[in-house]
This record gives structure tokens, C-alpha cells and sequence, in this order.
């Protein structure tokens, strides 16, 4: 029985994540149009909900071409890792109470781990592509990704502090009598800022600036390649508010409703919120990214963390 | 802590699903060969050279800071999770090492590393400055 459990439990995670990643790519949209005043994809099915499939579909039976002068094998390679990586974060975020792939004792780490190795993917397809743009794109990437690896693990660790462990269950049993995002506030600003960048989203989607580079990294993708770094990005999206909610906002902890429905709750609130963010800011220059990163965010970062210990210490 | 093994079936998932999506995004696809169909994709306009060129050393640079203050975060991630049995002993070494830390920060700043607008690094007059990076 318990057996039966632990598949299901998979199956449904793996389903349903894929499912909202591909939903995502219709809302963003839509609500991309709200904003700008127009009406966005609303032709295929019933207020447009059908386009997903469409370009699903329109993706398998483009053509699925490798170029003759790219690295055969990692250009291959470089999209299933985006994809591998960014699904495999999910096996250890307690959704609600029993609703969890596994709690592992480090999954802090596991999770910071998987998006470090995630920057294997855009610099492998960058550089493999044996396109200028991309090369430029995939370096851009790595520069980026790596600078703000750092300060997304050490803006987390305040949290760590309060609740004393990795495991993202404990963190969120921590967080019965106040949320995280009341003590930890400069941690969230932190996590969330860092938490864009490292997932190449809009405002900080520098590798592959349309404007500047053609297409960045997957200049040279296309088909079903080019819908994996796609669904990478999205599946990273949902990543980060699942993430946000689970460690700064109590993730399933909430009045009346059923811990499921809070959690998902949250979840969209921080997916609506990055869709504003793109809806709203423009690109920052790579400079300018590079040095709010280093010059700005990781004395932030250390500062909080001491402060943190201080008062936690004290208050003990 | 939970079984382990549901991560080891959802990875099987995971690789078979991408699977799935290369080979039948292979098998689907349309095939075509046109005059330009075999060269680089650049806005365009013919493409000169490869892209296996010689690239500026400051991606390299942010690449070796990376390798240093993500160790070095290592050592504050395990002082996070046991500070409260550390206690204050264990804060005040921590606040040397974060120091240290804060300090090579503030050497690499001095130096320019961090900057990224690629003007030569500002001299100041009368003043040794360490060799340029």
C-alpha cells in the first residue's frame, strides 16, 4: 500500500508540474495582453486554452535540426539537462502535509545543487552551437548564473538559521506561528531577485536578449529542442514560487482552506508577480547586472545572515 | 526521513520523458536542405569564421570568484543549520571568517575586478596600485 503510495505521488507531482508549465506559457501570455492592451492567443478553443496543444504539436513536426558544424552530442545534450535538472528540484518540496516525493534531510542543498548544475545546460548549448550569438549568450549565462548562485544560497541561510535544518518540511513546520517573510524580509527580497536571474527570466533574460543576440544560447535550436529549454523556463518559474512559498510564506500553512489549495494560492501569486515583472521592467545592461550582484547583494546577503545569528542567538 | 527510491523512479520518468520528446520530435520532424540550410543562424547576414574564437578573460574571472565564495558559502551553510548549538562561540568565529570573506571582497573591488564597462582601470596618481588583472 505504502508502495503504491510513493508512485502515485510521483506520477501525479510529474504530471501536474508538466501541466502548469505548459499552462503557463497561455497565462503569461494572456495576461502579457491585459496589460498591454490587447487580447493575446484567444483563438484556438475556448478563450485560447487550446494553444498550448497546438504549439505542442506545431514543435514535434518542425524540424529537428542539428547543425552540421555544431558538437553533435552536447548540443544534444544541453536541452535534456535543462529539462532533467529543473524537474528533478521537485522531488523534494512538501507540497502539503504527506503530499512529498521524499524529504530528504539536506533538500535545501539538493535544490540549490540541481539549479547549480542547470548552468551546465546553457553554457554547454551555447558554446556547442558554434554560433557567435550563442557563444556570446552562453557565456553571458554562465557569468550570470554563477555570480548569482552565490547569494541565492546565502540568502537562504537565514532561514536555515531559524528553522535549524535543510529539510524543507522542517522549514515549513517552523513557520506554524509566523511566516518567514516577517523576520527574513531582506532574505526574500534577496531570494527573489536572485531567484529571477538565476532562472534567465525577464528582466534578467541577458543570454538570450532577442534585441542583441538573435536568440542568445538556443539560437541554433529548433523543434522539440528548442520547446525543452522552453519548458525549462517555465517549469523553472513555477521552481521559484513553489520555492518562495515553501520558505518564506509557510508554504501549505493558512486559515480554513485545505493546505493544498493555500500553497497553490501562493504559488500563483509569485507566478503572476514574475509575469508583471516582465510585463513591467526593461533589460538592465550586463554591467550593471553584474555589479548590483557582486557589489550589492552579497554584502547584503552576509550582513543579513550575521544579523540573524545575532538576534537568533540572543534571543535563545 | 522517507524512503529514497521515489526520487530514483521519478528520475527514470524524468530521462524516459525526455527521451520521449528528442526522439519523436527526430522522427517527426520535417527534413529539408536548401542552399543556406547548413550554416550558422546570424540575423541574417553570411557568416564569417567560426565562433570558436578567443573570448575576453572576464568570464573567466567572474567563473574563479565563483569557484572561491561558493566554497566559501559551504562553510556558512554548515554553520547555519547548527548555529544554535554552536551558540556564541561558534557566531564569533563565523563573524571572523565572514570578515576575511567581506575583506577579499573589498580587495577585489579596489582592484576593478568587479568592474565590468571595460575602460582600463582608473590610476591613481602616486599610488602603486597591485598588478593589473
Amino acid at each position: 500500500m505504502e508502495i503504491v503510495i510513493h508512485i502515485v505521488t510521483v506520477l501525479v507531482v510529474l504530471f501536474v508540474v508538466l501541466n502548469i508549465a505548459a499552462g503557463l506559457i497561455w497565462v503569461e501570455r494572456r495576461l502579457l495582453a491585459l496589460w498591454q492592451d490587447r487580447y493575446g492567443p484567444n483563438r484556438v478553443g475556448p478563450l485560447g486554452l487550446m494553444q498550448v496543444a497546438a504549439d505542442t504539436i506545431k514543435l514535434f513536426f518542425k524540424e529537428d535540426w542539428v547543425p552540421p558544424f555544431a558538437d553533435k552530442g552536447v548540443f544534444i545534450l544541453a536541452p535534456a539537462i535543462v529539462m532533467l535538472t529543473v524537474l528533478m528540484s521537485f522531488t523534494v518540496l512538501p507540497f502539503a502535509p504527506g503530499m512529498q516525493i521524499t524529504d530528504l534531510n539536506i533538500g535545501l542543498l539538493f535544490v540549490l545543487a540541481m539549479s547549480s548544475l542547470g548552468v551546465y545546460s546553457v553554457v554547454l548549448g551555447g558554446w556547442s552551437s558554434d554560433n557567435k550569438y550563442s557563444l556570446l549568450g552562453g557565456l553571458r549565462a554562465a557569468a550570470q548564473m554563477l555570480g548569482y548562485e552565490v547569494f541565492m544560497g546565502l540568502a537562504l541561510m537565514g532561514v536555515v538559521l531559524m528553522a535549524g535544518s535543510f529539510s524543507l518540511r522542517a522549514i515549513v513546520d517552523a513557520q506554524s506561528k509566523m511566516w518567514f517573510i516577517v523576520p527574513q524580509f531582506v532574505g526574500f527580497v534577496l531570494f527573489l531577485i536572485a531567484g529571477a536571474a538565476e532562472m534567465r527570466r525577464l528582466p534578467f533574460d541577458i543570454p538570450e536578449a532577442e534585441s542583441e543576440l538573435v536568440a542568445g544560447f538556443h539560437s541554433e535550436y529548433s523543434g522539440m529542442k528548442f520547446g525543452m529549454f522552453f519548458v525549462g523556463e517555465y517549469v523553472g518559474v513555477v521552481l521559484i514560487s513553489a520555492l518562495i512559498s515553501i520558505l518564506f510564506l509557510g508554504g501549505w500553512h493558512g486559515p480554513l482552506l485545505p493546505p493544498i489549495v493555500w500553497f497553490l494560492i501562493k504559488m500563483f501569486a509569485f507566478i503572476a508577480f514574475f509575469i508583471l515583472l516582465r510585463a513591467g521592467l526593461p533589460r538592465p545592461r550586463f554591467d550593471q547586472l553584474m555589479s548590483w550582484g557582486w557589489k550589492i547583494m552579497l554584502p547584503l546577503a552576509l550582513a543579513n545572515l550575521l544579523v540573524t545569528g545575532a538576534i537568533v542567538l540572543a534571543v535563545k | 526521513m522517507d524512503a529514497v527510491w521515489p526520487i530514483g523512479l521519478y528520475f527514470v520518468l524524468v530521462v524516459l520523458l525526455i527521451g520521449a520528446m528528442l526522439v519523436g520530435s527526430y522522427v517527426l520532424g520535417q527534413r529539408h536542405d536548401d542552399r543556406a540550410t547548413g550554416s550558422p543562424y546570424e540575423g541574417g547576414i553570411v557568416s564569417e569564421g567560426s565562433a570558436r574564437v578567443r573570448f575576453s578573460a572576464r568570464y573567466y574571472l567572474i567563473a574563479m570568484f565563483f569557484v572561491v565564495f561558493d566554497l566559501e558559502a559551504v562553510f556558512i551553510f554548515s554553520w547555519a543549520v547548527a548555529a544554535k548549538e554552536v551558540g556564541w562561540p561558534g557566531y564569533w568565529e563565523i563573524v571572523i571568517f565572514i570578515g576575511v570573506l567581506v575583506a577579499t571582497l573589498a580587495y577585489l573591488w579596489r582592484l576593478g575586478a568587479l568592474d565590468w564597462s571595460g575602460e582600463p582601470r582608473r590610476r591613481r596618481e602616486g599610488k602603486a596600485m597591485p598588478q593589473k588583472l
